[in-house]
């Protein structure tokens, strides 16, 4: 189980990487979906896996790190914040220069 | 009046009327020149009174605690030094106001000279009236900084702003190793302080950073007093007018770096290092310079050059390490001074009434100002060092020390023959000087006829050469006290015996002033084969080498910068992204072997398929990346196998949020999308694709490794306290949402800033934009004539209180059970945004409050507010409390005023995902107005 979780954070980031180094904004917003996912993975991994354990209280259960939880909790939502301004930002460049490459470029 | 407070005021005085000459410009040259004067002398009045005092050996102190733990203080000391210095700095100062006044001409701005000049002066003065080393620094610099403002007052001139910035590169780099010079040094004795600094001398000199506390203190001096390799800057600094180069040149700029080798003396002196070093440099400065200033045409250049030189005597003398020898090098300060600020302003006299320095051109001037040329010729006499003249006492007793020096008992002929060499070139220079300008025919083509200055341009000349001739024959009864008291501040003991007097009888040093004369007279008398042999070696200029090296190291930062910045987002990221694989591989290699690897969980076929869809989304994501719609639905499938594997790994509050982030991400993208260009064209090149490839795939496989290696690594929890207060600590059994509202309370409140910062951003970045939004789909196809179907409509709008309750209910149980604030207010935020989807934007925003941010201070004062409270209360900041309440139909509820913070962060989430969403939906609302 172990060595699956780790693919799937490996093909993630994989994919997120890649798509982050395209040249249009959009894929940059994918490629940074992407990753996001495979990082909360990995901090989510801190706390090695555990089934039917969840961190609430109740008498006699075995729990899972709560720690690590509520860290990509956090970080879910920043993540959320960050995709959403980045799009905004897409968007006015889109404004700006009439363009959704990243690169910038020479007004001519 | 109290003597600590009048050394404060010389310099308070100084430094704030500084401006007064820029003010009083505007009432005329005269009354710019006059303010200058009444500082200086403002200044001379508060010192004289204190003289008395110094002259008895006392050295006056005044402190003011300033930034203490880094022991640095407002401190001022006055001894005989530091007594000599300030009348030198004052009184040629008041002369070269004097003449200045007549030197730069009506259209100069002279306001603006007389303030730099203060400026510059106020900051020679703090140089030596510093007792604290740190403050002396500052000062320090600030000469570097008001030279270069002095040496590039023609600024106009491209010439004057070359010469400023090399002076200001050389001095003011000097400075920088000065700085750590005296930190170190100041490390060593435990005190910046200048008493107990000259007292550790022993101390200093036993301890193991001596070596290079000197190199970097001598660093300083020897860029200060332009001492070989560093002389350079000082003859190019003769682009400034010639009131500036009689003051920087004779008592004060180049003189603050041998007043510093005066001042540590006793601290840093007595080694062989320091012997070496400094005496080295400046026997080596001392040649050079005197040999190139023989063959200067420019006579300022000469001048300039011979000043070189001198210094490099100066420096010579304190290296010697002899008692008297320091008295010297003492000695020869004040005389240099006189005769060099004498020459200057004879040599200003000459150009200003000639128009050229060029001495192939100015000759034989004797005719057209007897008086100036008879000045000129005394003081050239005295730099010469012809008896009679002050020069000749302080050289006499520079060749007294170089015979018989306990270093060179060997070869004890070396030294005296040296310093006769050296004597022979300043009497060969000296006798160009004067024959050459004064003498040797007529003028040759000048610009204008010459004639006398004005009488009180002469003055100040007239003064400093009646010093020369009063020094030079009653050094006893004239010079005598002064250079005690300094040469005793110096010393730091008692003085050793020594006579003043013209004449010791028939001993070394006046055979070898004899023979420097005779020698000096006989090479400018061959002058004509040894000009012809120099014109025939390589010159250089090192204003040009200068330069050149400067433009090469601007040239090398634009190409670096051009090269790592050239505006490509996909560069920095490629290059961001190797070099973190390659701060990751050099961490992964170098990490101790990890622990054999132990697997507790065996997979299980919904695990595969799970990872089997996720591959294929995944897979999805990336070839149809170009067709964006296609794009975000496998998007969506990721994101919601993420979710499924927090369910399957007992995060169900993880789940939740993931669930539902997912849904407003998505939305939020198929908002962006109506306006993005729905595909993206196919641009990219093989190389490009393969490079991103391969950096990916290295990233894959760097962060899949770590992961595995970090799943099956045992480990030991930190959480077991959170677990064990969740309930009796913080009241609520949820402990992932325990920790958020209470034990990391704080870490909350931050982040919810940072959503209410990427609230307002949107607002900012989307206010008043305007976007083409296209009529058509991707396909061509029209949008469906219905904006906002009715089935949708009808359907919606009953789900919103369902859905309002939904969020409620997870908010108030989020204590206890999988929920909280983020998730409820990631509910609400969704339930509204489905509004205006299905009505539209008139209709949600009728319905809907408006102004957002006010529901974002909300918010955060909520969340702020209950953490201040538990301040008011006694309490560190954010501490909860918590109860029981029973309410009807609902029953027993644990309440903990946790429970308002998490109502802080539920209003913030909502009012970021409206503000996000709803401004984006209002660009359609722009579009469609328009159209």
């Amino acid at each position: 189980m172990e060595a699956l979780l780790a693919i799937a954070i490996g093909l993630l980031t994989a994919c997120g990487v890649f798509l982050m180094l395209r040249p249009r904004t959009f894929s940059l917003v994918l490629g940074l979906t992407l990753l996001s996912y495979a990082v909360n993975l990995f901090l989510f991994a801190g706390g090695r896996l555990k089934m039917d354990a969840p961190p609430l209280i109740r008498d006699g259960a075995n729990y899972t790190d709560p720690l690590p939880q509520a860290l990509v909790l956090t970080a879910i939502v920043i993540g959320f914040g960050m995709t959403a301004y980045l799009v905004m930002l897409a968007l006015r460049a889109l404004a700006e220069s009439g363009d959704d490459n990243v690169d910038a470029k020479e007004k001519s | 009046m109290d003597p600590t407070f009048s050394l404060i005021a010389i310099l308070v005085i100084a430094l704030t009327a500084s401006p007064l000459p820029l003010l009083m410009q505007r009432f005329g040259r005269g009354h710019a020149a006059l303010a200058t004067v009444l500082v200086m002398s403002a200044c001379l009045a508060l010192l004289l009174p204190l003289v008395p005092a110094v002259m008895n050996g006392t050295t006056l102190l005044a402190s003011f605690s300033w930034l203490p733990d880094w022991g640095l203080a407002l401190s001022f000391r006055l001894d005989g030094l530091g007594l000599m210095f300030s009348l030198l700095i004052l009184g040629i100062g008041l002369l070269v106001t004097l003449y200045a006044y007549y030197y730069l001409d009506g259209h100069d701005h002279l306001g603006r000279f007389y303030t730099l000049l203060l400026l510059f002066m106020s900051s020679m003065l703090g140089v030596v009236l510093s007792e604290n080393l740190l403050l002396l620094v500052v000062f320090w610099e600030l000469t570097s900084l008001s030279s270069f403002l002095l040496i590039s007052y023609k600024r106009e001139s491209y010439e004057s702003r070359l010469a400023a910035r090399i002076a200001l590169a050389v001095t003011g780099g000097g400075g920088l190793a000065l700085f750590a010079g005296v930190l170190l040094l100041g490390h060593i004795v435990g005190s910046f302080e200048l008493t107990q600094v000259l007292a550790a001398g022993e101390q200093i000199r036993a301890h193991a950073l001596y070596e290079i506390m000197l190199i970097l203190v001598l660093l300083g001096v020897f860029t200060k007093s332009a001492q070989f390799p560093f002389h350079f800057w000082l003859p190019q600094a003769m682009a400034a007018p010639t009131p500036v180069s009689a003051y920087l040149h004779s008592a004060t700029m180049v003189k603050a770096g041998v007043f510093l080798l005066a001042r540590l003396y006793p601290a840093l002196a007595g080694s062989d290092l320091w012997f070496w070093l400094v005496s080295g440099t400046g026997a080596l400065t001392l040649l050079y310079a005197a040999y190139l200033a023989f063959y200067r045409y420019d006579f300022k250049g000469l001048l300039a050059y011979s000043t070189i030189s001198h210094l490099g005597l100066i420096t010579l003398l304190f290296g010697l390490d002899t008692p008297l020898s320091v008295v010297a090098g003492v000695f020869h300060i004040i005389n240099h001074a006189i005769f060099k600020a004498s020459l200057f302003m004879a040599a200003g006299i000459v150009d200003h009434e000639c128009g050229t320095r060029d001495m192939r051109r100015v000759n034989g001037l004797f005719k057209f100002m007897p008086i100036t040329a008879t000045l000129a010729i005394v003081a050239a006499g005295s730099m010469a060092g012809v008896p009679l003249l002050n020069g000749f006492l302080s050289k006499e007793m520079f060749f007294a020390e170089t015979v018989g020096h306990p270093v060179f008992d060997e070869m004890s002929w070396l030294l005296p023959a040296f310093a006769t060499l050296a004597g022979i070139l300043a009497v060969a220079y000296s006798s160009r000087f004067i024959h050459d300008v004064f003498f040797n025919g007529d003028p040759v083509n000048l610009p204008r006829k010459p004639h006398e200055p004005p009488r009180w341009m002469r003055a100040p000349v007239e003064v400093l050469v009646a010093m020369c001739l009063l020094v030079g024959i009653f050094p006893q009864w004239s010079i005598a006290p002064i250079l005690n008291v300094a040469a005793g501040a110096v010393l730091q003991q008692p003085l050793p015996a020594f006579h003043l007097a013209i004449w010791h009888g028939f001993n070394a040093p006046f055979m070898m002033s004899l023979l420097a004369l005779a020698g000096g007279i006989g090479l400018y008398v061959m002058r004509k084969p040894l000009y012809a042999f120099y014109d025939r070696l390589p010159t250089i200029h090192a204003s040009i080498v200068f330069e050149r090296a400067y433009e090469n190291l601007v040239t090398f930062a634009r190409t670096l910068l051009a090269g790592l910045d050239n505006g490509s987002l996909q560069r920095y990221l490629a290059l961001f992204f190797a070099f973190v694989l390659a701060l990751g591989g050099w961490a992964w290699w170098s990490a101790p072997s990890a622990a054999p690897a132990v697997v507790t969980q065996t997979a299980d076929a919904a695990s595969l398929v799970a990872l089997g869809m996720l591959m294929l989304a995944a897979f999805g994501v990336v070839s149809q990346h170009r067709k964006r719609l296609t794009a975000i639905v496998f998007t969506s499938v990721i994101g919601l196998i993420v979710a499924l594997i927090f369910v399957r790994f007992s995060a169900p509050d993880l789940a939740l949020t993931q669930l539902v982030v997912e849904v407003v991400s998505i939305v939020l993208l198929l908002l962006a999308l109506y306006y993005l260009p729905p595909t993206s064209p196919a641009e990219e090149d093989l190389p490009r694709i393969v490079r991103d490839a391969l950096l990916a795939l290295t990233a894959g496989v760097g962060l899949g490794a770590a992961s595995y290696v970090l799943l099956t690594t045992p480990f030991e929890t930190i959480s077991g306290f959170y677990l064990a207060q969740a309930v009796p600590g913080g009241g609520g059994s949820n402990v992932v949402n325990v920790i958020l509202v209470d034990f990391r309370g704080f870490d909350t409140l931050g982040e919810i800033t940072v959503l209410a910062m990427v609230g307002l951003a949107a607002h900012a970045l989307l206010d008043q934009l305007i976007l083409k939004a296209p009529t058509h789909d991707s396909e061509g196809r029209h949008w469906a004539r219905e904006r906002h179907p009715l089935f949708l409509e009808m359907l919606m709008r009953p789900l919103l209180p369902l859905a309002l309750m939904v969020s409620i209910y997870i908010f108030l149980r989020g204590h206890n059970l999988p929920g909280g604030g983020f998730v409820a207010g990631l509910v609400t935020g969704v339930a509204l945004i489905l509004q205006y989807l299905a009505s539209g934007i008139g209709f949600a925003s009728a319905r809907l409050p408006q102004r957002l941010p006010l529901f974002l201070a909300a918010g955060l004062a909520c969340a702020g507010g209950i953490g201040a409270a538990s301040s008011l209360l006694g309490f560190p900041f954010l501490t909860t409390a918590h109860g029981h309440l029973t309410l009807p139909l609902l029953g027993d509820i644990e309440l903990a005023s946790a429970l308002i913070f998490d109502l802080g962060v539920y209003l913030v989430v909502v009012s970021v995902v409206l503000m996000v969403l709803a401004d984006l939906g209002k660009l359609s609302v722009h579009e469609g107005v328009k159209s």
